[in-house]
């Protein structure tokens, strides 16, 4: 097993009942970069984020085989609690969810599960993490009104900063900025650089060009199957394998 | 062939007229019993125990027993059924134990009232000698109300989204923080719908309250008293022929107390649905 690696993930296998969403994946991820999952509808790019923090696990009838590590530590073992797994690994889902609750509610609802009930510390990680997620000009004088009343782009900045404040190692993203206009695409994007200076990020971008734009490595992903995985220049300019470039050159997806 | 016009301006008349006809039935009936009643409301009436078997005085004894034995029902079913509903959806998938609940509670649901008043009377006013009082009579009640709420607290739970749980698990909650954080209160308002409904049913319940209750309209001490509800109070005074005066007087209290109450929970939904 590569030490170095923050993800490591071995011979691992999903299944939805007996339909098999993740077949045979091995894979490494070094810690503080951005490795973006890429491949079209249905290929597993969920299921393999929802794995990570197993969320896939609540899903009546799920199950898998082989072994994700985190920094060394097998996430499925006793070792590793639930709740202690899905703070290291805060997940932003591909439609934003805001919770029917303030929006200073929305992120200190992280932090609360933990025990942090002290008022300051709660509002100082909300504006820290508000500011991460480029959302606290929007939203500051406003802290204490409905997260719904909030637009799509500014929930999915919400949802990011809900996350952010769990402080946590790895950080998921599954298509960000769907439903979000070029600016805020650009502003999320921005702040994804700055983000993997401190975390290990696993995104499904958005589309092939935002890959390229944000990622250092990038994975593909055909009908639950790794295709190829490599650094980000290699895979857009010289990919190995003739399903990568297919789909990188627009030819189907 | 009828066009397709037709069809529709029947349809609308028909939706018309059975929207009408139940407000109708209802107004009358409220308009009936309050215009008979409301001119003998006087605070005199409500804050007076009756005297010579409710022919003159007033129903102050039987206001704080339909009260106590109201809530005692509610304070015992609301807990049980929330956490059968929560069982049901949150720790089991559809399986053996489920199917039996559920069973049970429509069955339950479908009995009338006064083999629960039956039921009662022998278990818990002769069995465990609690004898004709508030206690036996608010857990008879508690049996009778408890297939609603079961029922309305499931469906409000399994209304709160699927993304919610699935947020509050992804940051780090256990299935109880999950339940108590976002479930529940989210359930809320359904849950609240399903305890009015069981108030009503409890305050204008008469047989299972006469054979596990008992019908003294002399003013309850504690839990362990006899009690005689508005409800039974009218039932009495209306049947015995005692005074069909005291009776719409009792009856007209009754509604305005439904109102009371429905006004505290709307009150409260209001609340809950504008916080934060």
């Amino acid at each position: 097993m590569n030490n170095r690696s923050k993800i490591f993930i071995d011979h691992f296998h999903f299944y939805y009942g007996k339909v098999q969403a993740l077949k045979d994946l091995s894979l490494s991820i070094s810690a503080r970069q951005i490795f973006a999952v890429l491949g079209p509808a249905r290929s597993g790019k969920t299921t393999l984020l929802k794995s990570m923090n197993r969320l896939a696990d609540l899903i009546h009838g799920t199950s898998h085989t082989g072994k994700i590590y985190i920094d060394g530590r097998e996430i499925h073992g006793e070792e590793m609690p639930l709740p202690e797994l899905r703070r290291r690994v805060g997940m932003v889902f591909d439609l934003p969810t805001a919770l029917p609750l303030s929006i200073f509610e929305n992120i200190a609802y992280g932090p609360r599960l933990k025990g942090i009930s002290e008022r300051n510390r709660l509002g100082e990680m909300v504006e820290v993490s508000l500011k991460a997620a480029v959302l606290w000009d929007e939203v500051k004088d406003r802290l204490h009104s409905s997260a719904l009343k909030l637009s799509g782009g500014q929930q999915q900045r919400l949802c990011i900063a809900r996350m952010l404040a769990l402080e946590p190692e790895i950080i998921m993203l599954d298509e960000p900025c769907s439903g979000l206009d070029p600016i805020s695409t650009a502003s999320i994007e921005k702040s994804l650089m700055s983000l993997k200076e401190t975390y290990t990020i696993l995104l499904v971008p958005h589309n092939i060009q935002q890959a390229s734009r944000v990622a250092d490595r990038v994975g593909f992903f055909l009908g639950g199957e790794l295709i190829e995985e490599g650094p980000s220049e290699e895979i857009f300019t010289r990919p190995r394998m003739k399903k990568t470039e297919d789909y990188i050159s627009g030819r189907f997806g | 062939m009828i066009s397709r016009h037709r069809t529709q301006q029947a349809a609308k008349i028909i939706i018309w007229v059975a929207a009408l006809a139940t407000l109708g039935v209802m107004f009358w009936i409220l308009y009936q019993v309050l215009e008979e009643g409301l001119p003998l409301l006087r605070l005199e009436f409500l804050l007076d125990s009756p005297r010579q078997m409710g022919r003159t005085g007033g129903i102050f004894s039987t206001i704080v027993g339909t009260v106590a034995l109201t809530a005692v029902a509610i304070l015992i079913a609301t807990p049980l059924g929330v956490g059968t509903a929560v069982f049901l959806r949150e720790y089991t998938r559809e399986s053996r134990i489920s199917r039996v609940i559920r069973f049970g509670t429509d069955c339950l649901a479908g009995v009338p009232s006064i083999i629960f008043g039956l039921f009662g009377f022998v278990f818990f006013v002769i069995f465990l000698r609690m004898g004709w009082s508030i206690l036996s009579g608010g857990l008879t009640l508690a049996t009778m109300i408890l297939p609603t709420i079961i029922c309305t607290a499931e469906e409000a739970v399994k209304s709160v989204p699927y993304s919610f749980r699935e947020v509050s698990y992804g940051l780090g909650a256990t299935r109880w923080q999950t339940i108590r954080k976002v479930v529940l209160p989210n359930a809320f308002p359904g849950i609240l719908t399903g305890v009015l409904l069981s108030v009503g049913r409890s305050v204008g319940e008469t047989a299972a309250v006469i054979l596990t209750a008992g019908s003294s309209f002399l003013m309850p001490d504690s839990i362990f008293s006899p009690i005689r509800t508005m409800a039974v109070h009218f039932y009495i005074l209306a049947r015995e022929g005692i005074s069909m005066e005291m009776a719409y007087a009792t009856g007209a209290a009754l509604i305005l107390l439904i109102l009371a109450i429905n006004a505290v929970a709307n009150w409260l939904l209001f609340r809950h649905v504008h916080r934060g």
